[in-house]
């Protein structure tokens, strides 16, 4: 499995998961340049945190017409996986490549802390290596985190099960009080329809080390890692 | 000369003779405001250079010393820990989120500059207390968390205290810790006559004019009008030029790298080239990219505009370093280049601008010769009048919830601690870990100053600050290495805030030389006054920097285990003079600070470290502010676990508050499986070490039997008072 990790300038989580694909899972890993014109055969692409430009205007605003997006874009629409991690996640519903936004935490205050994710779907390349209804326990980092969407388009969401990770208490119920920063429904990561896009504010590539306070982000990273497996396999 | 102008350039007459003499003629207008500005307290450090040399400043390990851009020692397998901490006081007075974030800015710069990678920010802040001084605290810890969350680089951790003395002038001091290679570390030195000096990064602007200056004078009314001379900061910028300094490091056409702090341009060239002996620059300041028409060659020279660097490139080689600036979309012009004559010459095209000898810059300001003279020995206390402590449950509580002692949560999660895959202790214990990835070293950073103690007796206060901050650093496990300090006081100029400064600064030196730690880099900030009053404490803070062979092994101070022996090392004196206790129970802030003898501090030191080498400890804490049962409960609220005690019966003349509460140094909680209960107690012998049973841990309740017992729920409630 080769993973292609996009840099930004700005960007500051892509040699956390460059660590992660390479080091802690020993997968093929290469980074993308925004400049870039080509994917350079990659099988899943990675946005990764930080503030690409700055994210001035508006975060993920002025990334999304880097010249590596339009790849990206075009790569989305042949089924190829695209994995959006927090500021990632916002440079994809900005690109449209995933319905809604991300706006201002509900406390208006930047957070970095832990939280647990409440595992909706196992049925998707990211998260097959997950139980049902798993329980994964993943650290955020942002300031604009609050996932909205207007009402027609999160019943849409919620009816074609799309929404894959949700804010939840340690025993796995979504209540108001395990949600950090004001999502509509808890949302903490959501896929497109046909199930090859992923966006997520938690930050996976920050707990798949035991000495890092967590190993759950790595059942993501080898749910990938192991698609890709199958793939070559059927 | 006219004494306005004069003033405006903070020199003052006698100053102005030296340079005519120096000069053998009148300095021109630009001439005046370059030396100005490096003349300024800030720039010439011309009332403590003196004092200063008195710190040890070697050591082994250390490969650099005080006077580049930071301070380096070697940890191991190939690595050295870069470091520094430096004061952003008077702007964040003034413009409390802009003077925090650039603050970060330009400690991470002087890090960079050194070849190393940062991989951790530290803030040391200083409040007036809330709720009124909440536009200083909102807006600095908002600054801090701007800068650093969007440049990538973790805040790992810090101290606040909130007391009367700061309320108008707030304290930031931001410390930055890096990683390099030791055979690639870099020194900012203007070697070769004929390279090419880059200016590389930010265009410059009109910001920050006078700077250096504004922040060696005193506030005062007139203060707000200098908001212009308060730099506004550009985070993603300063991670683009982050990165591509980074790139530089696998070429061979980079001499030196400079950042762009306080007095801008004139200050990068002239500290760079005072550092190689005869070296001088020829700066064309028409060739300086820049963000508005019409400034003039002095605005050039003295801005202070942000992320900037001056890189010295080999002559003939610049095509590759501007290549990669060029890929991060970032700015570098070739202004001048290095000359063999000893001079900082400015010319803007073919007019002559300027041309001074780098040494009467960098080196010429007349030090002042200041007179200490001790203040009234402050507010004695009578410890055997105070009333018994009358209800120890009660009295924890509300100690819990002092703004000084409460959980840091509400703070800390606003910063960026984890970006990085590297922090392997996070903030809200004693020190922060870093791991270096790749091997299994982890590097232990903390920041600690009880200025009360400092106001109470300076010399010893800046004792306990050096101890408190290697307790932070061994209760993780690791040795304390080595220093970095800011000392922050008021206005030098009268007699007992420079004995306040002499004394403290002997007291590091001191310090520092029992503990072995040299004192590898660091920064003053002087006159934190407010219109010739309300001068601050004396504020000393202590940076350090330590190393564990094997993170693996490394202690945190929560409880871990059920069933584990929970013990105090090291013994307790009625130490209540300076401590929390009396503020927050009794209202002084008096007495003596608790006594230390550094000779009873190495030894506990050892066998903490001996300890948690042969993995004896599950856990261990500092006990610092608040004395022993606060430091207990914290060890209880940090796990989730309970402990249950029998009753405190100190033997006379040990007093019952201070035994729970005073603050006696040279001590720690630590947990012990029961298993290793046999070899601790051997271990602490050994080490003619006091070890006494506290309790067990278990249970949800903190418990003395018959004196106190309070549920965890309770303790958190009062805890996190301050996390809304």
């Amino acid at each position: 499995m080769k993973f292609g990790v996009v840099v930004f300038p700005g960007t500051w989580s892509d040699r956390d998961c460059g660590w992660v694909i390479d080091q802690v899972l020993g997968q093929d890993l290469v980074y993308l340049w925004h400049k870039d014109t080509d994917l350079k055969g990659c099988d899943c692409v990675i946005l990764p945190g930080g503030f690409a430009y700055g994210d001035y205007l508006r975060t993920g605003a002025i990334a999304r017409f880097a010249p590596v997006m339009e790849q990206v874009g075009e790569f989305a629409d042949r089924g190829g996986l695209v994995w959006g991690i927090c500021n990632g996640f916002q440079v994809l519903c900005e690109a449209g490549l995933l319905p809604g936004a991300l706006i201002r935490n509900a406390s208006l205050e930047f957070r970095c802390e832990w939280t647990h994710l409440l595992v909706e779907r196992t049925d998707l390349p990211f998260t097959s290596s997950c139980a049902e209804r798993d329980v994964l326990r993943v650290p955020i980092a942002h300031g604009e985190g609050s996932y909205f969407a207007d009402p027609a388009t999160l019943s849409r969401l919620e009816q074609r099960g799309q929404v894959v990770l949700r804010y939840s208490d340690a025993n796995g119920r979504v209540i108001p009080s395990a949600n950090p920063n004001g999502s509509l429904h808890n949302i903490a990561g959501i896929v497109n329809a046909r199930g090859n896009v992923l966006g997520m504010m938690p930050h996976p590539e920050r707990c798949s080390e035991a000495e890092l306070g967590g190993t759950d982000g790595l059942k993501l990273f080898r749910s990938v890692a192991e698609s890709g497996l199958k793939v070559l396999v059927s | 000369m006219d004494e306005r102008r004069l003033r405006e350039v903070a020199l003052t007459p006698d100053e102005y003779r030296v340079i005519v003499e120096q000069l053998k003629r009148a300095p021109n207008e630009v001439e005046l405001g370059m030396v100005g500005v490096l003349w300024s307290e800030h720039c010439s450090y011309k009332s403590s250079k003196a004092l200063l040399r008195r710190l040890p400043a070697s050591g082994p390990g250390v490969v650099q010393g005080p006077g580049e851009n930071a301070g380096a020692v070697e940890i191991g397998e190939g690595w050295s820990v870069v470091f520094k901490i430096e004061s952003h006081n008077h702007p964040s007075a003034i413009e409390p989120y802009q003077g925090a974030a650039t603050g970060v800015g330009g400690i991470i710069r002087d890090v960079i500059a050194m070849g190393a990678r940062p991989i951790a920010l530290l803030d040391s802040l200083r409040f007036g207390p809330l709720p009124a001084s909440a536009r200083h605290f909102e807006g600095i810890v908002a600054g801090i968390g701007g800068y650093g969350n969007c440049i990538g680089i973790p805040t790992v951790g810090g101290e606040v205290y909130f007391e009367d003395c700061y309320a108008n002038n707030p304290l930031v001091n931001a410390m930055c810790v890096g990683l390099v290679r030791t055979e690639q570390l870099m020194r900012a030195r203007a070697e070769g006559t004929g390279n090419s000096i880059l200016l590389v990064g930010a265009d410059t602007g009109r910001d920050g004019i006078h700077g250096a200056s504004f922040a060696s004078l005193e506030l005062d009314e007139n203060s707000a009008e200098r908001r212009p001379a308060v730099q506004v900061g550009n985070p993603f910028l300063e991670k683009c030029l982050l990165e591509a300094c980074m790139d530089l490091a696998h070429t061979d056409a980079v001499v030196a790298i400079q950042d762009l702090g306080a007095a801008g341009l004139t200050s990068a060239v002239a500290e760079c080239a005072g550092r190689v002996e005869g070296a001088g620059a020829r700066i064309d300041v028409a060739r300086v990219p820049r963000r508005e028409r019409g400034m003039t060659a002095y605005d050039l020279m003295l801005s202070e505009s942000q992320e900037r660097m001056l890189v010295v490139v080999r002559r003939g080689r610049e095509r590759e370093v501007e290549t990669i600036f060029q890929a991060w979309d970032l700015t570098s012009a070739v202004i001048g280049e290095v000359t063999d004559d000893g001079q900082l010459t400015v010319v803007d095209g073919r007019d002559h601008v300027a041309r001074i000898p780098v040494k009467l810059l960098t080196d010429g300001a007349p030090m002042r010769r200041l007179m200490g003279f001790p203040p009234e020995p402050p507010y004695g206390l009578e410890v055997d009048a105070l009333p018994p402590l009358a209800d120890p449950g009660a009295t924890l509580l509300r100690m819990l919830a002092s703004p000084n002692l409460a959980s840091r949560r509400g703070i800390f999660r606003r910063y960026d601690h984890m970006v990085g895959d590297s922090t392997v202790l996070a903030p809200g214990g004693d020190a922060a870990m870093l791991r270096v990835k790749g091997t299994r070293l982890g590097i232990a950073v903390t920041t600690d100053c009880n200025a009360r103690y400092c106001h109470l007796d300076p010399h010893l206060g800046a004792q306990l600050a050096v101890a408190e901050a290697a307790r932070n650093i061994i209760a993780t496990g690791a040795r304390p290495l080595a220093v970095t300090d800011c000392l922050n006081f008021a206005n030098p100029d009268r007699p007992e805030v420079y004995w306040e400064l002499e004394e403290a600064i002997a007291g590091l030196a001191y310090a520092c030389r029992a503990l072995e730690v040299p004192v590898v880099s660091g920064n003053v900030s002087l006159y934190n006054d407010s219109n010739g009053e309300s001068a601050i404490y004396p504020t000393p803070v202590v940076g350090m920097v330590g190393v564990i062979d094997d993170y693996g092994k490394r202690l945190g101070a929560a409880l871990r285990a059920e069933g584990d022996f929970v013990l105090l090392i090291g013994s307790s004196h009625n130490d209540l003079g300076g401590s929390e206790y009396l503020k927050v129970e009794h209202g002084h802030v008096a007495g003596r600070p608790p006594a230390l003898d550094l000779t009873r501090e190495r030894a506990v030191n050892r066998l903490i470290l001996s300890a948690a080498q042969s993995g004896y400890l599950h856990s261990a804490h500092d006990c610092a502010d608040g004395g022993m049962l606060i430091a207990l409960a914290e060890c209880c609220l940090l796990g989730g676990i309970g402990v249950r005690c029998p009753a405190v019966r100190p033997e006379p003349p040990l007093r019952l508050d201070a035994a729970l509460f005073g603050e006696s140094p040279s001590r720690y909680i630590v947990s012990v499986p029961s298993r290793a209960m046999p070899e601790m107690q051997s271990l602490a012998r050994r080490h003619n070490v006091e070890l006494s049973l506290l309790g067990l841990a278990g249970g949800d309740i903190l418990e003395f039997e018959g004196q106190l017992k309070v549920t965890l729920a309770e303790l958190r409630a009062a805890w996190e008072a301050l996390v809304t």
